[in-house]
Formats: C-alpha cells, structure tokens, sequence
C-alpha cells in the first residue's frame, strides 16, 4: 500500500534536544512517508510533544537531523515560514486567534504566506468548513464556540495551507467528553483522504483504526513501532507494556 | 469531622431578597456625606480665615479677562486659554512621540539582539534614575543649543523621552500578557515575524495596553508643567506671568489648579467610558 522506496516526507535522524542539563530527546530515528498515518504513544513527560514541536521548529533540536519534504530544517533557518506552510498543526489549547472571526482566522495564511487573494482564500475557507461540518459559523468569534467546533475550526485552518503533512499534538485531551467524537471523526475523514499525519494522542481506539504505524516513546527516547495490532496486542517491551496495561487496565 | 450534607438551595428557588428601601443603611451614607463636607469646609474655611489675617485682597471679579475679551465684537483669547492651548499641544505630541519611543523599547527589550537589549535597558534605567527636571535642563541648556531646536521643542522632547519610559513598560507588559499558544498559532500556520506581531500579537495586546496608556496621558499633562522653568509659553508659564502683573496669587493659582483637574478629570471619564466598551467587546 505504501510506496516505501520513495523519500521520506518527514526524516528525523540521530535528533537530540537538552533543556539545559535535561534530556528532553535522545537519539530520535524517524521517518514518515507520503500518506502514512503515525500515531505517537507515551506516558506524559515522554518527549511526545517535543518530538512533533521540533519538526516545525516550534522547539529547536540541538543535535542530528530534521527534513521535510527534502529540506532540512534547523533553529537558525531563515525562510523558515516556507516549511512550517507544508506541515499543518493542530495544538491540545487550539490556539485559534479569539479577535477574529472563524473565517479570518482561516484565511489569514493563505493570503499572507501564499499571497491568495482575499476572494480565493474566502473559497477555500468555506470549503474546509463545510468539511468540519462548521461552515455556518463562519462569521462567529472562536469563544463563542464549544471547544469541539473550536478544534474543528484548527483543523479547517491547518488545511487552508494545503499542508503535506498534519501534526497533532493531543488534539482531543482539552476537550470535554462528548466532544472528542466529532474530533477524532474529521480526522479520520482526513486520513481516509490520504493525508500524512502525525498525531500524538491518548485515543488508542483512533491508533487502532487509522493508525499505519504507532511509535512509543518514554523518558525521551522511542521505545518501540509497530504496526498497531502487534503493539496493542503483543508490545514487545516492558514499558509499552506496563502502559498499556494502565491505560486499559480500567 | 462530621459528615456534611448541602442544603443548598436549589437554583430556580433563589431569589434575590430585595427588601426595598433600607433606612439605617441611608443614615449611615448621609452621615458620611456629612463629614466630608465638613472636612472640607472646615479646609476652605481655614484659608479664607489665613488670606483674612494677612489681609489678603480678593478680587475674584477681575479674573475674567484673563480667559477672554471682547472687542469691537472680536473675541480675544486670555492668557489662560492661550496658556491651556499650548499645554495640550505640548502633551499631545509629547505623548505621540512617547508612545511611538515606547514601542520602539518596548520591541527592543523583547528582541533577541543583544545591542537592542543593552540600548533599551540603559535608556529606561537613565531616564528613570534621574530627576524629571534635570533631564530637562540637560534638554535646554545641553541639547538645545547643540542641535540647534527651540524650547518649545526642547521641553516636547524631554517630556516624550520621560513618559516614553513608562509607556514602554506598559506597552512590554501588555505584549507579553499575550497567551504563548497565540505565538505558536501563528507560527503554524507560516506567518513570518512581522505579520505574527501585526495581525495577531498587537491586536490582542492593544485592550492591555490601551487603558494604563490613556492614565499616562493624563499624567503628561500634569508633568507638562515643569517645562515653565524653561519659559514655555504654557498654563503654568501664563499663570506665572499673570501673577507677575496682577499679584493676585491665590486667584490665579485655584484657576490653574482648576483648569488641569478640568482637562485630567474630563480624561478620566474618557478612559472609563472606554474602558467599559472595550470590556463589552470581550
């Protein structure tokens, strides 16, 4: 199914990141093709975060390799805006600007990083709206929305930029109970369309489903991938396997 | 401990007991009403009992030319007006400038670059460690005479640079009151720096900032008048002058007193009201 021969579209090789004398990484391998979906597992603390952070620089990475798309990226890069419009993200707090309206906070990339004129990029806006079910609310402030429909609209704004590749940092851990469905719903819409994604999530029912691969990590480094079916029924390690058993165990 | 169980009262059943006029709650406001009237005349009455005994020579009736004359059906502007008029220009462009210089310091302290830090810093640190009014002699008597500008703009320039300082502050805590995640979002969706500060930071920064700098204003006004040392033409400067010509010190300096609560006291009521619209807008 997948084209493993071609080049990976994220490449992370031999990364490391300190926050002073704390090893926040150590030695991160990982790579990610064209439309493979990756879901990142852990307990809290475990470097999940930071891992997908450093992809887009919103962390800088002090030592090894990160690439996307073919072009390596580092902290002290200057067209940096030119990699972060190929890798979308949807943060945990989803980080919507709450002065502007839905629509403007969705056509506010496009049109400064793209230079898409105001009228296409209102187009596109409207379109990846009605594909989070939430085109209605266009004209709405986000804190007039629930939490769901906010994180919706994230997602909507992400894809505004026609990204390569998705990052998901908790995307549902924010979010109230009977809000986290209509989430994980357009996600999985996404990934059934194909697109890259890399999602750290708790929702090991989401992994199951979608995932083609699930990385675990712990104390900074990755432990284990696997293919989800052997990872949740047969994990290989120790401590992916007194995860899981505290994960589910209840 | 014992175990506790809520009596609390359902929430459709709690209704606000109103009991109507309360006659023991209206004595005690009137009371103290009373006594600050009291305060107050017993203040007013010492004065006038002080200007008595050194037989001081009111003469309120004279003061009116010192706002306006009319002649030949021409209105001419008293000295006071004038006086007032220069003052509020003075603050006006003082505060433009300031505010302009405190977003320049502001961005500088925030910046990454060490020279913008070590610039920022040592401009807030002088400026704040030294008295207002030297800061304008060496305005007048140094700066003056070497770049070659006026008094009226020696005395804009100073007042800029002094209130300049705070606003920076202001303007620095409102930019950093700005959710970290907020930064992020605009990383993420690729806008360069310039564009991040523009659309998202400083929009959101501005219901921050706004308010303590529309208070600065008002205390530029009030400094405004240390630039009479220098002889700017300004309220204080014409008030000085008046009493020069008439003697009439009492009168003139309750008028001047007056005149600036009226201009501060008015700012006030502005920056109240617009405060209230800008909580609407949340």
């Amino acid at each position: 199914m997948l084209d493993i021969t071609s080049k990976p579209l994220v490449e992370i090789t031999g990364m490391c990141k300190w926050y002073g004398e704390f090893s926040a990484l150590h030695d991160i391998n990982l790579s990610v093709h064209e439309g493979e979906k990756v879901v990142v597992c852990g307990p809290s603390g475990s470097g999940k975060s930071t891992m997908i952070r450093c992809i887009n620089q919103l962390e800088a990475h002090q030592k090894g390799t990160i690439s996307v798309n073919g072009a390596e990226v580092s902290p002290d890069m200057k067209n940096i805006e030119q990699i972060r419009r190929e890798v979308g993200m949807v943060f945990q707090s989803f980080n919507l600007f709450p002065h502007m309206t839905i629509l403007d906070n969705l056509t506010l990339g496009p049109m400064r990083n793209r230079g898409v004129s105001r009228a296409d990029a209102t187009d596109l806006a409207m379109h990846y709206l009605e594909r989070v079910h939430i085109a209605q609310q266009a004209e709405k402030y986000p804190p007039q929305l629930s939490g769901g429909q906010q994180q919706r609209v994230a997602i909507a704004r992400s894809l505004c930029m026609k990204p390569k590749v998705m990052l998901f940092d908790e995307p549902t851990s924010a979010l109230d109970p009977e809000m986290i469905a209509g989430v994980l719903d357009v996600m999985i819409e996404l990934a059934e369309e194909g697109m890259t994604m890399i999602v750290v999530t708790h929702e090991m029912g989401f992994a199951r489903k979608v995932a083609d691969r699930v990385v675990f990590m712990d104390e900074g480094e990755i432990i284990e991938v696997a293919e989800p079916e052997e990872f949740f029924n047969n994990p290989q390690s120790d401590r992916a396997q007194l995860f899981l058993s505290q994960l589910l165990g209840h | 401990m014992r175990g506790y169980v809520s009596q609390a009262t359902p929430r459709n059943r709690r209704i606000r007991d109103d009991t109507g006029f309360d006659l023991g709650q209206f004595a005690r406001t009137l009371t103290q009403v009373g006594q600050a009237v009291l305060v107050f005349f017993i203040i007013g009455y010492l004065i006038w009992r002080g200007a008595q005994a050194m037989e001081y020579n009111w003469q309120w009736y004279r003061i009116e030319p010192f706002f306006y004359r009319v002649i030949d059906g021409e209105t001419i502007w008293g000295p006071l007006v004038r006086g007032l008029v220069q003052t509020l220009k003075l603050a006006g462009i003082a505060g433009v400038i300031a505010i302009l210089i405190g977003f320049a310091t502001a961005f500088a302290r925030l910046s990454s670059s060490i020279s913008g830090r070590v610039i920022a810093t040592t401009y807030l640190e002088a400026v704040r460690n030294t008295p207002l009014l030297v800061q304008l002699f060496l305005f007048y008597f140094v700066l003056a005479p070497i770049f070659g500008i006026d008094r009226f703009w020696a005395g804009v320039l100073c007042l800029s640079f002094f209130e300049g300082s705070f606003a920076a502050e202001i303007i620095r805590g409102g930019i950093l009151g700005v959710d970290k995640g907020q930064y992020e979002g605009g990383d993420a969706i690729g806008l360069n720096k310039v564009d991040k500060y523009r659309f998202i930071i400083i929009p959101q920064s501005l219901p921050l900032i706004l308010p303590p700098l529309t208070g600065l204003l008002i205390s530029l006004i009030k400094h405004s008048a240390i630039v009479s040392v220098i002889a700017v033409s300004e309220l204080t400067t014409a008030g000085l002058n008046l009493i020069a010509d008439t003697f009439m010190a009492f009168e003139i300096w309750f008028l001047v007193a007056g005149m600036y609560l009226a201009v501060t006291i008015t700012l006030s009521i502005g920056v109240s009201l617009f405060e209230r619209t800008l909580q609407k807008g949340r």
